[in-house]
């Protein structure tokens, strides 16, 4: 019997990052059309910071949530339909009511890798209304692999079904990501999931060292579509994971089409590492950084790799984008370029 | 002059801390320092102050209605819909330190004159107390404030359990306050929690979308309503800004603690407690 591997897409979440959030509802539209073809199981959608998220900190959706969940369910037959929420951006009420009235069916709860517990009462909720919960830990390179088996423990306890481990900065090496996931598998009973980011070049070989060692759920994105470097590009994943002897469930043929069709409709070009996100992957900042550090370097006349660097050494995380802003004052005043 | 009553319910961190301020108010006085279990830190930590303690919950004020003449309540929103009506019946102050949003809001900086009017005051949350008096400058300075948004980061360490189930009832109640205070058409809150060692300092951004920013106009304003807020928080200052960054108006403020209970990262904390002993030393000079 061969062996399985359930494959996540966030495209049009996670690439969302790339394009300032700027993804139309027609985008949104013609993607799921052809992800449903290729039989993707997931395709998960939203602002690149999931619901709710849409903000000055993080940039403002083109699309509202209201309008992609919709457009997102209309055009997915068989795929299942995924959001990412962060507790301390989106609220049950306000946010993830909304998008269960329009039909969501896989809830991706995420917290920073140590904060598990603000995310129980999102993860209960979930459950409660019949829809499927996985527990996300974000910027998982921050925390000892201890310290990941515990906040996932938590995750599970709350009701979490799947526990995914994200590698928010693309700071891993393949041996970063083994010793996790093991620890993980061993000690969690809900199935363990890898998400890659492509800054140092080892997105692919990290998505294929956690399958290894025991994950059983990979997120992938079509031409690696996401924040900074990208994420494991969904088309080579899938081809190495063939040749591996996985099962995937996927059409290659139509999921190749559907790759094109991201290539030639969702994006202005597919992700490169470029300097900065080299700079932005050792540093282990969060790879969503990317797009603000650029600007706010360029108005400060700032090297932004110094920015980077920077907000590693304080190890600032995901979503306190604002932080950006004064550590470019302290370099600047230290540089001397600002009274 | 003679000291006002207060107990305080709730012995988490918020409660803890609290209760050290009010040791050092010359109006107030703790009659009561009210938990649910004498083992916890912060009852230990009330023991060792010689504070009258009880692990009765509510009932100790049911129970002994002439303990105190306000009374902070500093547990969970769930508690505080269980404990407002019960206080209201008994005719006390409350000063509500959960995001529970029954009673009227104040930021001491902005309002504390109508707290007197009021039974129940709710210090809305810390990120609340730390954005609101830089949002109603920019409502009192800017034309047509289309959106604020206000972004605080806490110290994990800082964060106990009521305050991360809380996580919804913060956002929410951040967002009524920062409307309600500034005239914003719509409003947005978000919270991050850092582990980072050492501990961050609180630290809250507010940005603006208004029709034509005047930072200038701003300026003169901000100076006066944060030298207000120094002092009850003497550790509040403006640390970026405001200047206009993307199109927005941009400012940052940090707020460090006074380091009573926990260490002096823990500004949240601190000004919201901070802001509630500035609320009942108003009433105590009132009612005497």
């Amino acid at each position: 019997m061969k062996k399985k591997v359930l494959i996540s897409d966030p495209t049009l979440r996670d690439g969302n990052h790339a394009v300032r959030h700027q993804l139309k509802k027609e985008q949104f539209a013609s993607y799921c059309k052809a992800a449903d073809l290729a039989g993707i199981p997931i395709v998960e959608v939203g602002h690149g910071n999931g619901i709710g998220a849409s903000s000055l900190q993080l940039g403002e959706s083109a699309c509202l949530d209201e309008v992609l969940h919709q457009t997102a369910r209309e055009n997915l037959k068989t795929s299942k339909l995924g959001i990412h929420m962060i507790p301390g951006f989106a609220t049950i009420e306000k946010d993830l009511k909304k998008a269960i009235e329009y039909g969501v069916d896989v809830i991706r709860v995420a917290s920073h890798c140590t904060e598990a517990d603000i995310t129980q009462r999102h993860i209960e909720f979930t459950r409660k209304n019949n829809k499927t919960a996985y527990g996300v830990l974000m910027m998982s390179h921050m925390a000892s692999k201890e310290i990941l088996v515990e906040q996932a423990k938590k995750m599970e306890s709350y009701g979490a079904q799947a526990l995914i481990i994200m590698d928010s900065a693309g700071f891993y090496l393949p041996q970063d990501v083994s010793e996790r996931i093991l620890l993980l598998t061993e000690n969690l009973t809900i199935p363990v999931g890898f998400h890659a980011h492509n800054n140092l070049g080892m997105a692919i070989a990290n998505s294929v060292a956690a399958l290894e060692a025991g994950a059983e759920l990979l997120d992938g994105c079509a031409r690696g579509f996401g924040a900074g470097a990208g994420n494991a590009q969904l088309e080579v994943l899938v081809a190495v994971l063939h040749r591996l002897g996985y099962e995937t469930g996927i059409d290659f043929y139509k999921l190749l089409d559907a790759c094109d069709l991201a290539e030639k409709e969702l994006m202005p070009a597919p992700p490169t590492i470029n300097s900065l996100s080299i700079v932005s992957g050792l540093s282990g900042v969060f790879s969503g950084f990317m797009k603000p550090v650029s600007r706010i370097a360029k108005d400060l006349n700032l090297d932004p790799r110094d920015i980077f660097f920077e907000l590693g050494r304080r190890k600032i995380i995901a979503g306190q984008e604002d932080y950006i802003m004064e550590v470019a004052k302290d370099l600047a005043q230290k540089n001397g370029k600002m009274a | 002059m003679k000291k006002l009553k207060v107990a305080i319910i709730g012995s988490g961190n918020i409660g803890t801390d609290l209760l050290i301020k009010v040791m050092r108010s010359p109006f107030l006085e703790c009659s009561a320092f009210i938990g649910r279990n004498f083992h916890s830190q912060g009852m230990q930590k009330a023991q060792t102050l010689r504070v009258n303690i009880s692990a009765d919950g509510i009932d100790y004020i049911k129970n002994n209605p002439d303990c105190c003449d306000i009374v902070f309540d500093a547990t969970s929103s769930a508690s505080h819909f269980e404990h407002a009506p019960v206080l209201a019946d008994l005719g006390k102050f409350v000063i509500d330190l959960t995001p529970a949003k029954i009673g009227s809001m104040c930021v001491p900086a902005v309002n504390l004159k109508e707290g007197l009017g009021a039974k129940n005051v709710n210090m809305i949350t810390c990120g609340g107390q730390a954005s609101i008096p830089i949002a109603y400058a920019i409502g009192k300075t800017q034309c047509e404030v289309e959106y604020v948004e206000v972004v605080s980061s806490i110290a994990s360490k800082s964060a106990g359990p009521a305050t991360r189930i809380n996580l919804d009832e913060y956002i929410h109640t951040t967002e009524e306050g920062v409307k309600s205070f500034s005239g914003a058409k719509k409003t947005k809150a978000i919270l991050n929690l850092n582990p980072a060692i050492p501990c961050i300092n609180m630290q809250t951004t507010v940005m603006a979308k208004v029709k034509n920013p005047d930072v200038e106009k701003l300026k003169p304003f901000l100076s006066e309503i944060i030298e207000s807020v120094k002092k009850y928080v003497p550790g509040y200052e403006i640390i970026v800004g405001p200047v206009i960054e993307d199109g927005r108006i941009f400012v940052t403020a940090r707020v460090k603690g006074l380091g009573d209970y926990l260490p002096a990262y823990a500004g949240n904390l601190d000004i919201i407690n901070c802001a509630a002993v500035a609320m009942a030393e108003e009433y105590a000079k009132y009612k005497s």
